[in-house]
């Protein structure tokens, strides 16, 4: 097959298994919570509710969309599609599978990937904060300011943490990142080293909380608690513009669990079950689904932690942030500088 | 030739993202009804203009992040390459993160970090 050819198929592959996986985690997200709270859930529509995302997105379609009045009309049809793109984009460069043939298992192969997705995936501050203002609603407007100085005070720890697992396998590349890991060991585990172990986990550990954090995900959801702002920045959306905050939203968390799964969890690859050096079809579907597997593992904590910890107040979450979470990433990043450099070198 | 795929990649996402919206354009009603199109206040009427003043806090967070993003950045390239750098690129970076630190102790001793 042609470049092109293998593109066009890859980009097929990537719209279902993200676009795919907004009615999957629906669908977990309400079971989850019910077996959790100890209620049913979901079990009208069809075998076990299973088709309850179905009637989710026939109900989404046939909705009327209310622009109002007094909106900023540009911006408000706009924003959702702000939101929608940067996960998706994000997506480009992670490696979701080993190789078939000579062809990586990546949509695009770019060396700087891990910089990439960090840039693409905070463009997403955009549509939530145009979104929230061009509704001219009062508790959209403080919910996107609410969401926006989230979004940024959890992206320096972000960085920080995803910078040590750049430091610990020496690249940027996330492909190469898999490989020095399934060299090595997990990112998690330090990668090999008992001196890194605690590091790792620590990087591990606050990349997860961070990832909660921009995903607006309990308990950081303040910039849409609906006991105080209602629905937050999207409180005057309606029909599939609402629908597209909510997909941007749930793939935003399948991309984020990709990148941490590739940066700090090993990957595609998982001992025993995946061979680096299989490049047949068999190969590669295997590595496909350890990946998924992976993910599918860290989404489920999403929900579980979802369940588990009550939301923050604001200004304890802003406390949270820039007083435990940056100074001790940056911790992280000088110890390993000091490790790598002197105990190691 | 990498970069391309991403244009790609990256078009082909915006036209889905359309796409999306265009099909419901098509299948949704439309009838006008004049208390619809008034922002929702939980019901009751509209209380003072919604292009209001905002907390400078949020101001202040935003100004903070970039100055701090900026150092992150900074420090990406010497990450890749702090092995071969050695001691010399470790003193380097020491002063640089200690600047960091220095920076970050001041806004938390000025208040800068206190929400209330």
């Amino acid at each position: 097959m042609t470049p092109w050819l293998w593109l066009a198929a890859k980009i097929g592959f990537a719209f279902a298994y993200l676009v795919g996986a907004v009615p999957v985690l629906i669908m977990m997200e309400r079971r989850i919570s019910a077996f959790i709270q100890g209620r049913q859930g979901p079990n009208r529509v069809g075998p076990m509710g299973s088709l309850q995302p179905l009637a989710d997105i026939i109900k989404f379609l046939t909705k009327e969309f209310v622009v109002p009045l007094r909106a900023d009309r540009w911006l408000f049809v706009l924003s959702p599609l702000l939101v929608f793109v940067p996960p998706m984009l994000g997506f480009a460069v992670v490696p979701f599978g080993n190789q078939y043939g000579d062809e990586l298992l990546q949509i695009a192969n770019l060396d700087i990937g891990v910089l990439f997705s960090m840039s693409v995936l905070s463009l997403g501050v955009y549509g939530i904060t145009l979104g929230g203002w061009a509704s001219n609603n009062k508790y959209s407007l403080l919910g996107s300011l609410r969401a926006s100085a989230q979004l940024i005070s959890y992206e320096l720890s972000l960085g920080l943490t995803i910078l040590l697992a750049v430091m610990i396998a020496g690249t940027v590349d996330p492909v190469r990142i898999v490989q020095w890991q399934i060299e090595h060991g997990w990112n998690l585990f330090g990668g090999g080293s008992l001196w890194r172990l605690p590091l790792g986990l620590m990087g591990g550990l606050l990349m997860f909380i961070c990832a909660l954090a921009e995903n607006n995900r309990l308990p950081f959801d303040l910039a849409e608690c609906e006991a105080e702002l209602v629905g937050g920045y999207h409180t005057e959306y309606s029909s599939m513009s609402f629908a597209m905050f909510f997909m941007g939203e749930y793939i935003a968390m399948v991309v984020m669990s990709g990148l941490i799964t590739t940066l700090y969890l090993g990957g595609w690859h998982f001992p025993g079950i995946t061979d680096p050096t299989d490049h047949s079809w068999v190969g590669a579907l295997l590595s496909i689904g350890v990946f998924t597997a992976k993910v599918y593992v860290l989404l489920f904590t999403y929900v579980w932690v979802r369940w588990t910890l009550p939301r923050f107040k604001y200004n304890q979450l802003m406390d949270l942030g820039w007083k435990v979470f940056l100074p001790i990433a940056l911790f992280n990043l000088a110890a390993m500088a000091i490790v790598g450099v002197i105990l190691e070198g | 030739m990498v970069w391309a795929q991403v244009a790609v990649y990256a078009a082909a996402v915006v036209v889905l993202g359309a796409a999306f919206l265009v099909i419901s354009s098509l299948v949704r009603p439309s009838r006008f009804k004049a208390e619809k199109f008034e922002p929702y206040e939980c019901g009751v009427p509209l209380i003072g203009d919604n292009r209001d003043r905002f907390s400078v806090r949020f101001y202040l967070v935003a100004i903070m992040f970039i100055l701090f993003d900026i150092e992150t950045v900074f420090m990406i390239p010497w990450a890749v390459l702090y092995k071969p750098l050695g001691v010399a690129g470790l003193v380097e970076v020491g002063i640089f993160f200690a600047v960091l630190g220095f920076g970050l102790i001041y806004l938390w001793r000025r208040g800068g970090l206190e929400w209330d």
